[in-house]
């Protein structure tokens, strides 16, 4: 059996990327869909611990998470949609308007 | 054995293909790679002993997380404009800090963890175990979970829609 180290590892290196996609990217859609990522690298980890311990809160808590990841994409999509019809780009950089 | 190799090539595959989709410059090319990602991560719920989990990773990310994103993609015509270059030294730091993040993370699991003093529990967790834990001791979340969803569905179409002149 794999055991919960290796799969601990692999989520840390998921966890990793996405967050490498939120620090180098500039196009807020590809940061958005790399907080997707980081968000699937903890649930690989709830899971994996939910088997060590053989016990269902950490399959509860990946529910959870999922049902709270869907609709931060819907609010977080129609602000992305929202701030394109304003400032007709998607880029971050130029989305400073509360900048001080 | 089996396991390990199965373990191996969807490790590979994930972590491939999210890099991918960092290095992408077209977001739809992106999304199918993130896609391949949350394909690869369902399997390993399915190694990991939660077959309901995977179903629903596939049901509720694949099918219809990345499909808002394409919509959303396809919306705003990102072909249009073009991802400025990123500036190297922002780019730099941003890998030095992410590295960091990554020897943090492996470290504190690798020394820190004590998992191995944790025996696995045989067996695993059934279906019907989630299920009595979701209704019993989890009731309130997944309660709160319904009206935080209305919360998101009415905030995204305020958000989303056109000022009526």
């Amino acid at each position: 059996m794999v055991p919960t180290v290796a799969y601990l590892a692999v989520s840390a290196v998921l966890f990793t990327l996405g967050v490498v996609g939120v620090l180098v990217r500039r196009n807020a859609l590809i940061i958005f869909m790399s907080i997707e990522l980081m968000l699937n690298a903890v649930n690989v980890s709830l899971v994996s611990f939910a088997r060590q311990h053989g016990h269902a809160t950490g399959q509860v808590f990946v529910l959870l998470i999922l049902a709270v990841a869907a609709a931060e994409v819907a609010v977080g999509l129609a602000i992305i949609l929202s701030v394109f019809r304003h400032r007709d780009t998607v880029d971050v950089d130029h989305v400073n308007l509360m900048k001080w | 054995m089996t396991e390990w190799i199965l373990f191996v090539v969807l490790s590979v595959i994930a972590i491939g293909s999210a890099v991918m989709m960092l290095v992408g410059r077209n977001p739809v090319h992106c999304a199918l790679w993130l896609v391949l990602t949350f394909f690869c991560v369902a399997g390993f719920f399915l190694t990991l002993g939660a077959p309901f989990l995977a179903a629903v990773q596939i049901i509720v990310y694949t099918g219809a997380i990345m499909i808002l994103f394409l919509f959303v993609v396809m919306l705003v015509n990102p072909e249009r404009e073009g991802e400025p270059a990123v500036p190297a030294s922002h780019r730099r730091a941003g890998l030095t800090l992410a590295a960091v993040l990554l020897v943090v993370m492996v470290g504190a699991i690798t020394t820190r963890s004590g998992l191995g003093a944790i025996p696995t529990e045989p067996g695993g967790v059934t279906l019907r175990q989630v299920g009595t834990a979701l209704l019993t001791e989890w009731m309130l979340p997944f309660e709160l979970t319904s009206v935080l969803l209305l919360v998101a569905m009415i905030g995204a179409i305020v958000l989303a829609r056109r000022r009526i002149e």
